[in-house]
C-alpha cells in the first residue's frame, strides 16, 4: 500500500522546506526511521525520515525544490506498485528526475517550482486507474487515498492519506496547530463527533521531528549568495529560509512591539581582572560574553518583571532563566539558548556557549536548542561597536545589546582615570516592562559586573 | 493589540440607578433640549405619556408641536416623519410595537432607506423609528416577533438594539444625532430593567459591540434580550469551570466585525444567541462572518441559539419552550466545547 511522504515541519516556525539532497533513490528499500532526504528548514539542515517501510517508489519533487510543509515529496510502497503516473515504479525510476543535484539553482523561484511539480503529480494521479499497467484498485487500496487530496486550498496540515482510506477529520484550529507545531494528525485519536480531532486532542503531543541525536551527514547547504565579479550590476538572490524567517520575525517585532531603550555604561575593571585571574587557572577560558550572560541571568532572577513573555492576552513571567545568545552565522543569525543560566557556573556557561555557537555555525542545532529563551543578549563588541540597539525576539520582552569594552577617560574617585568601560543597551517591550522596571534590572546588572564577586555570592 | 474606540460610553459623570424606560426618556428629553429640530411622534406618546411611559412628561415640557399624538395609522405617520426628515427635522417616530410597524415598512424600507441614495445624496433622512420588538409574555403569534433581521437586511438602514439602561440612553442619543435612518428596537421585557446610567450628557457610539463579560473558553454573541440570557448562561457555566465571553452587539448594522472576530480568534469557539427565528437570522450573518474570516481559528462549528421556527404559541408552556433561554445556550456551549457526547 502506497504511503505518501510529506514535508514535515522540522522546526517550530517552518512553513516550507528545501530538499537539499535525496538520501534514498527511487527503487531503494527503506525501513521506518531511515533518512530519506536532507531538508533545509528556516533554521537548519534537518533529516526527513521514513514513517513507513517499503520501497521508495517515487520522488515527487527533485532535489533543490522548496515544498510547503505537509505537501507530498515522495511515495513509499511495495515494489512494482502503481504510483502517480500509473506505471509501475520501475518506469518512473528509469527516467527518474536527477536527484542529488547541488543546491538550488539560484534563479528558481522557491515556491513555484514545487507547486508545478505538485500539480503535475496530481493530474497524473487521475490517469492512474485507467493505465493498463496499473493494478486495479482493491478494497484495501481504493483510489481515494491517492487522488482525494483536494486542490491547493486544502488545509495546510492535511495528513498523508491514512491506510484505511478515510481522510483525517480535524477541526480547522487543530489543523492549524498541527501545522505550527509540526504534529502528525495521522493516528491521533479524535475526541469530537465522528472522531474529529480537536484542539484538546493535541495537548501534550510531541513534534514529529527526527531524534535530535541522529548524526547529520549532510554538509550544510552552500550559502546562496555568490560573490559578484561577473560584471552584472546586481544579482538577485532568492531568500533563504532563514532570511525569510528573520524578515518576518523582525518586522513583526518592530511593528507591533512598543520598544524603548535603556543604556548604561559599566565599569569593567574588576571583571577584566577577575577574568584574567580565572583564565590564568588554566581550566578553560571564560569570555566577557560568558560573564555577562551569567550576570544577566542572575539579575533576571532578581527582576522577574524583565524575564517575561508577551502572550497577547497575558504576560508569562518566567521563574526559570533561559538566556538566548545571538550568534552570527553566514546565512544570518540564530539564537541558541543557555538554559537555567542562573544556576550554572561560569565554567559551565563558557563551555556550553562555545559548543552551542560552534554547532550554530554548522547549522546543526536542534529546534529545542534555539527556542524557549526568556531573555536574550546580543554582543557586537568583538566587532568594535561602541553601543547599539538590538531588536526584541518575541515573545521575549527584552534583549541586551552589548558593546565593546573600551578604555575611556572617566572620573573615578575624584581623578580622571583611564578605565575599561562597556556600554550595554536594553531594548524593552513596553507592554511588559516599564522604564523604571528595566532601569532597576540594569542597575543590578551594573552592580554585579562592577563587583563580580556578586556572581558567586 | 489594536486600537478601538471606547467600548462603553463617551462623556459621563456620576451614576444613578434607573430603569431602561427612564433611560430612554432621559435620552429623548436631553436630545429635544439640545436640538429644536428633534420631535417625537406616535400613538399615545403625548397625552397618555406613551404606551410604555417612555415619553412621560415630554408633552408638558415641550408642548404639542414637538410631542405629537397620531391616529392609529402607522403608514401615514411614518410617512409624515420621513417627509419632515427630508426637509431638515430630526423626527423620532414611536411604534407602539414593531409588530405594528409592519404597516409602515414601505416608508421605512422604500422611503427612509432609499432617499439619500436615490436623490444622489441631495436629500438625507435623519429619522429614528423606535419601539419594543420581540416577545413579551403571552401576547401570541402576531405580537411576539423579532424583526431585526428584516431591517438589518436593508442597505441604508442602521439597526440598534440596546440591552441595558446605560446603552439604551447612550445609543438613543447617538441614533437621534445620526444622519442615517435608524431602526431602534427596544424590548417590552426590558423596560423595567434597572441599571446604572451616567447622569447627564454621554453617548454610546453606533457600530461598536460591548464585552458584557470577559472569558477565554467560548464566545457567546448576543443582543437585546438574549444578553441577559447569555449572561445567565455564562454565570452557570462559570460554576462548571467554563469561562464564556459575552459580546453584546448593541448595533446589528453596522456590525462590529472586529469585536466578534478578535474574541472568537481567542476563544476558538462561538455560539450566537438571538430571539428571532433561525432562518436567515442575525446569527446566520455572524456565522458567515466567522467561518469566512477566521476559519482556521475554529475548533468547532459555530452554533446558534434562536427562537423556535414557529409562530409564537400563546400557551404559556409552549411559549417558554419556543424562546431562546439559558439552558439552550448552555447546551450549545457544551457542544462547541465537546463537553458532552454528541
Amino acid at each position: 500500500m502506497a504511503t505518501k511522504v510529506v514535508m514535515e515541519a522540522l522546526s517550530p516556525t517552518m512553513e516550507e522546506g528545501r530538499v537539499v539532497e535525496w538520501k534514498k533513490q527511487e527503487g531503494d528499500t527503506v525501513a521506518v526511521g531511515d533518512v530519506l532526504a536532507d531538508v533545509e528548514t528556516d533554521k537548519a539542515v534537518m533529516e526527513l525520515v521514513a514513517r513507513a517501510g517499503g520501497t521508495l517508489l517515487k520522488h515527487i519533487v527533485a532535489a533543490g525544490a522548496t515544498v510547503p510543509v505537509s505537501d507530498p515529496v515522495a511515495i513509499i510502497g511495495e515494489p512494482g506498485e502503481a504510483v502517480d503516473g500509473g506505471a509501475p515504479a520501475e518506469k518512473p525510476a528509469a527516467d527518474a528526475k536527477p536527484a542529488p543535484a547541488p543546491p538550488a539553482p539560484p534563479a528558481e523561484p522557491p515556491s513555484e517550482q514545487p507547486a508545478g511539480a505538485k500539480r503535475a503529480g496530481r493530474e497524473g494521479e487521475t490517469g492512474a486507474s485507467a493505465s493498463p499497467g496499473a493494478p486495479a484498485p482493491t478494497a484495501e487500496q481504493p483510489a481515494a487515498p491517492v487522488t482525494e487530496r483536494p486542490a491547493p486550498a486544502a488545509p495546510a496540515a492535511a495528513a498523508p492519506a491514512p491506510p484505511q482510506g478515510g481522510r483525517v477529520k480535524a477541526s480547522p484550529l487543530a489543523r492549524k496547530i498541527a501545522a505550527e507545531r509540526g504534529l502528525d494528525l495521522q493516528g491521533v485519536a479524535g475526541s469530537g463527533p465522528a472522531g474529529r480531532i480537536v484542539q484538546r486532542d493535541l495537548d501534550g503531543l510531541e513534534r514529529k521531528a527526527p531524534p535530535a541525536a541522529a548524526p547529520s551527514p549532510a554538509a550544510p547547504a552552500a550559502p546562496a549568495f555568490q560573490p559578484s565579479g561577473s560584471g552584472e550590476p546586481f544579482e538577485d538572490v532568492p531568500l533563504t529560509q532563514i532570511r525569510k524567517t528573520i524578515a518576518k520575525r523582525l518586522a513583526q517585532s518592530l511593528g507591533p512591539i512598543p520598544t524603548f531603550y535603556l543604556t548604561s555604561e559599566i565599569d569593567m575593571e574588576r571583571v577584566a581582572d577577575a577574568r584574567e585571574a580565572l583564565n590564568a587557572l588554566g581550566q578553560g577560558k571564560v569570555s566577557f560574553n560568558d560573564i555577562t550572560i551569567k550576570a544577566v541571568a542572575l539579575a533576571l532572577k532578581q527582576h522577574r518583571a524583565c524575564n517575561a513573555w508577551w502572550q497577547d492576552d497575558h504576560i508569562r513571567y518566567w521563574n526559570d532563566v533561559h538566556v538566548g545568545m545571538a550568534v552570527a552565522i553566514p546565512e544570518g543569525l540564530i539564537t541558541p539558548v543557555i538554559r537555567y543560566a542562573d544556576q550554572k557556573s561560569l565554567r559551565q556557561i563558557a563551555a556550553e556557549a562555545k559548543e552551542l555557537a560552534g554547532r550554530a555555525r554548522e547549522r546543526k542545532l536542534t529546534p529545542e536548542e534555539y527556542t524557549g529563551a526568556t531573555f536574550s543578549v546580543s554582543n557586537l563588541g568583538m566587532l568594535d561597536i561602541e553601543e547599539f540597539t538590538a531588536i526584541i525576539n518575541p515573545p521575549e520582552a527584552g534583549i541586551l545589546a552589548i558593546g565593546r569594552m573600551a578604555e575611556r577617560a572617566v572620573v573615578h574617585g575624584g581623578a580622571v582615570e583611564v578605565r575599561r568601560r562597556m556600554r550595554v543597551t536594553m531594548s524593552c517591550d513596553h507592554r511588559v516592562i516599564d522604564g523604571a522596571t528595566g532601569a532597576e534590572f540594569l542597575k543590578t546588572l551594573k552592580a554585579m559586573l562592577e563587583n563580580p564577586l556578586a556572581l558567586v555570592w | 493589540m489594536c486600537m478601538r474606540p471606547p467600548r462603553r460610553t463617551e462623556g459621563s459623570a456620576d451614576m444613578a440607578v434607573i430603569t431602561y424606560r427612564d433611560a430612554l426618556g432621559q435620552a429623548l428629553r436631553e436630545e429635544m433640549q439640545r436640538d429644536p429640530d428633534v420631535y417625537l411622534m406616535g400613538e399615545e406618546v403625548a397625552e397618555y405619556n406613551g404606551a410604555y411611559k417612555v415619553s412621560r412628561g415630554l408633552l408638558d415640557e415641550f408642548g404639542p408641536m414637538r410631542v405629537v399624538d397620531t391616529p392609529i395609522a402607522e403608514l401615514g405617520f411614518a410617512g409624515i416623519g420621513v417627509g419632515s426628515a427630508m426637509v431638515g427635522l430630526r423626527p423620532v417616530v414611536e411604534m407602539m410595537t414593531w409588530n405594528f410597524a409592519l404597516l409602515a415598512i414601505d416608508q421605512i424600507v422604500n422611503a427612509a432607506a432609499k432617499v439619500r441614495y436615490m436623490s444622489g445624496g441631495q436629500v438625507g433622512c435623519p429619522i429614528v423609528f423606535r419601539g419594543p420588538g420581540g416577545a413579551a409574555l403571552q401576547l401570541a403569534a402576531q405580537h411576539s416577533q423579532a424583526f431585526e433581521s428584516w431591517y438589518a437586511h436593508v442597505p441604508g438602514l442602521k439597526v440598534v438594539m440596546p440591552a441595558t439602561p446605560a446603552d439604551a440612553k447612550g445609543l438613543l442619543k447617538s441614533a437621534i444625532r445620526d444622519d442615517s435612518p435608524v431602526v431602534f428596537i427596544e424590548g417590552e421585557m426590558l423596560y423595567n430593567m434597572k441599571g446604572e446610567v451616567p447622569d447627564g450628557e454621554y453617548t454610546t457610539p453606533l457600530g461598536v459591540a460591548d464585552v458584557k463579560r470577559p472569558g477565554r473558553d467560548v464566545t457567546i454573541i448576543c443582543h437585546s434580550k438574549t444578553v441577559a440570557v447569555a449572561l445567565k448562561a455564562a454565570e452557570q457555566l462559570a460554576g462548571e469551570g467554563v469561562e464564556a465571553e459575552v459580546i453584546d452587539l448593541r448595533t446589528i448594522r453596522p456590525l462590529d466585525t472586529e469585536a466578534i472576530l478578535s474574541s472568537v480568534a481567542r476563544t476558538h469557539r462561538c455560539v450566537v444567541a438571538e430571539e428571532g427565528w433561525p432562518f436567515a437570522g442575525i446569527g446566520a450573518q455572524v456565522v458567515d462572518l466567522v467561518q469566512r474570516e477566521i476559519f482556521d481559528e475554529l475548533d468547532a462549528p459555530v452554533l446558534r441559539v434562536t427562537g423556535a421556527d414557529v409562530p409564537m404559541p400563546y400557551n404559556k408552556g409552549l411559549e417558554k419552550a419556543a424562546k431562546a433561554d439559558p439552558a439552550k445556550t448552555i447546551a450549545a456551549v457544551k457542544r462547541v466545547l465537546y463537553a458532552e457526547a454528541s
